[in-house]
């Protein structure tokens, strides 16, 4: 008996924590999808009709301004923390001397909260009082820069605060990945006389792909999940012009009390990021278990 | 002969092209430390400015007159909403609740991977692949049915409520670190302490855990900061008086009553800040560590 029991306390160790992931993260999820194909509203329903919910959203022109929003943001964010990350990574990669002290520099803006980062560059982006005015101290009193209240170019501001506060990560990874590239190699190639250019091009930077994947992965989730930032820096707006669906499902769940329009958008998001992580994972876990 | 002196001057070009390159390299990498360093300058000399130095001054200038008024009223008179407490209720929240829910995440993120990784069982993988995937869920999809269950279980609004959508939220990471830190050591230390006669939880006190100092640094981190600047949970789950101190820091700024006051909102957004900032300061290494870790997986 106490062998028996001896044997199962593994599994008891781990049952809470996986009744807890079950309930909480897949029992959830069902209950969003279910609710998401009713009539709910303020309260939910559980009567299943089909897609109207769905319907709805695709019709609605805020959500279709979330979503080319998200596809704005996102591209930009990803692509410029991208080459930025590894552009300073590459320059850091040549023996600097106080490599330290600069990295820590470079990375400092990922230990701050979305919503610190967002109110530093609302005020720094501050038509009147911000940069518009620094620049135009500086003799341009032409110079204008009002996109934060631009309906047309906000979600760039989105952009230029989100990918502060990125791309010094995304240095950190293509730096651990350019230390990680046999040095065997490229002492060889160097020997043989091949340009440095052509060292990273054709030798370094493709024996890095891994992290170039790993990296777009950790972006993309990044840019699919924000919020903070919006709420911080626009709240959404002008109007509506710099939302993102995270903020259209909060929006509508808490401010509108549309409980099968947030429902619905969640499950959008959430198909989202599964196309772009399941295939991911699986890759990651089948390399493993080889 | 005359080979050589070519050879020699082309070599003295490229020993010139090589400082000037090298000079190049540094102007570039200060720029970009300047880059990244601007907001924080920016919102130090404002949060020290008085208003009026503020409208008339510039952004980018350093204060003729150093006051901390704005910080005492970021402290403590600030408004969010109706209530004028400033910061510091919401930053003893943040405190009461990311302190236990650090502590509870990390130990049953040790404890599951140290089954995971060393007590494998028929379904241990599955189990951990789940908890992986749990990982990447975008949390608006469990947003409605949360404020539904922690109604239900009259939690609703409470410090206790955040703390358990944190550690419920946290495990997944805190799984993934533990897991992936203990599968490294080798099996053949269970095998012998088990024919010692050493059971699970013997091995686990007196050999694991003394080795899991650096992974218990990097986890306490990583949760750490994630649950002081989360906004979300935090948004959706609390009321009046349980927010944490992200919510209060935007109710602070996008108040809309009264002249707005620029050196307060930076002076709060620096108090907000401060403990995920030292902690970065303090133990970066630890910080970075946690940081590419969790990208493996996201």
């Amino acid at each position: 008996m106490l062998k028996w029991f001896e044997k199962q306390v593994p599994k008891i160790v781990l049952a809470p924590s996986f009744i807890a992931i079950l309930l909480f993260v897949y029992g959830f999820i069902v209950w969003t999808g279910w609710v998401s194909l009713t009539r709910s509203r303020l309260l939910p329903k559980y009567d299943i009709v089909g897609f109207i919910q769905y319907e709805r959203l695709f019709d609605s022109p805020r959500w279709d301004t979330a979503m080319s929003n998200l596809f704005i943001f996102g591209v930009l964010f990803i692509v410029i923390s991208m080459f930025l990350g590894l552009l300073i990574a590459i320059l850091l990669d040549q023996k600097i001397r106080v490599e330290g002290v600069l990295r820590t520099i470079y990375l400092y803006p990922m230990a701050l909260s979305l919503i610190v980062t967002g109110t530093a560059w609302k005020w720094i982006l501050n038509p009147g009082l911000g940069i518009e005015s620094v620049v135009q101290g500086w003799g341009f009193e032409n110079f204008k820069f009002d996109w934060l209240i631009n309906p047309d170019y906000a979600i760039y501001t989105v952009v230029i605060a989100g990918v502060w506060q990125a791309s010094g990560f995304v240095m950190a990874l293509f730096l651990a990945g350019l230390r990680s590239v046999d040095d065997e190699v490229i002492k060889a190639a160097r020997v043989d006389g091949i340009p440095t250019t052509r060292i990273y091009s054709a030798i370094i930077l493709p024996s890095m792909a891994p992290i170039f994947l790993s990296a777009f992965i950790v972006l993309a989730h990044l840019a699919i999940k924000s919020f903070d930032l919006v709420i911080a820096l626009t709240g959404g707006g002008p109007g509506y012009a710099t939302d993102l669906p995270a903020t259209y499902m909060y929006a509508l769940a808490f401010s509108r009390g549309d409980i099968g329009q947030a429902a619905s958008s969640a499950m959008v998001m959430m198909m989202v990021v599964f196309a772009i992580v399941v295939p991911y994972l699986y890759s990651e876990l089948r390399a493993k278990n080889d | 002969m005359t080979d050589f002196s070519t050879n020699q001057t082309t070599r003295k070009q490229g020993r010139a092209g090589q400082i000037a390159l090298r000079w190049g390299l540094y102007l570039i990498l200060c720029l970009f430390a300047l880059y990244y360093l601007m907001p924080l300058f920016v919102m130090l000399t404002t949060s020290l400015k008085s208003l009026e130095e503020i409208r008339t001054g510039s952004l980018l200038s350093l204060p003729r007159n150093i006051t901390f008024d704005a910080w005492s009223t970021a402290w403590s008179k600030a408004c969010t909403g109706i209530q004028c407490e400033g910061l510091r209720p919401y930053f003893w929240n943040s405190l009461l609740l990311s302190v236990p829910a650090v502590m509870i995440s990390t130990l049953l993120g040790a404890l599951n991977g140290y089954v995971i990784a060393q007590w494998k069982f028929k379904g241990s993988n599955l189990i951990f692949s789940l908890m992986l995937f749990g990982c990447f869920i975008p949390f608006q999809v469990v947003l409605l049915p949360m404020a539904r269950v922690l109604g239900i279980l009259n939690m609703a609004g409470t410090i206790p409520g955040l703390i358990f959508v944190h550690v419920v939220y946290g495990i997944g990471f805190t799984t993934l670190f533990f897991r992936n830190y203990y599968v490294t050591i080798p099996q053949e230390l269970v095998k012998a302490a088990k024919v010692d006669g050493a059971g699970f939880v013997r091995i686990f006190w007196s050999i694991f855990l003394p080795l899991s100092l650096p992974i218990i640094v990097v986890t306490v981190i990583w949760q750490f900061t994630q649950i002081w600047n989360d906004f979300l949970f935090g948004v959706s789950f609390s009321q009046a008086g349980t927010q944490p101190v992200t919510v209060a820091l935007n109710n602070i700024v996008n108040s809309t009553t009264g002249v707005k006051e620029y050196n307060v909102d930076m002076a709060a957004a620096i108090i907000a800040a401060m403990p995920t900032l030292l902690v970065y300061v303090v133990a970066g290494k630890y910080f970075i560590r946690g940081l590419t870790a969790g990208s493996v997986k996201g």
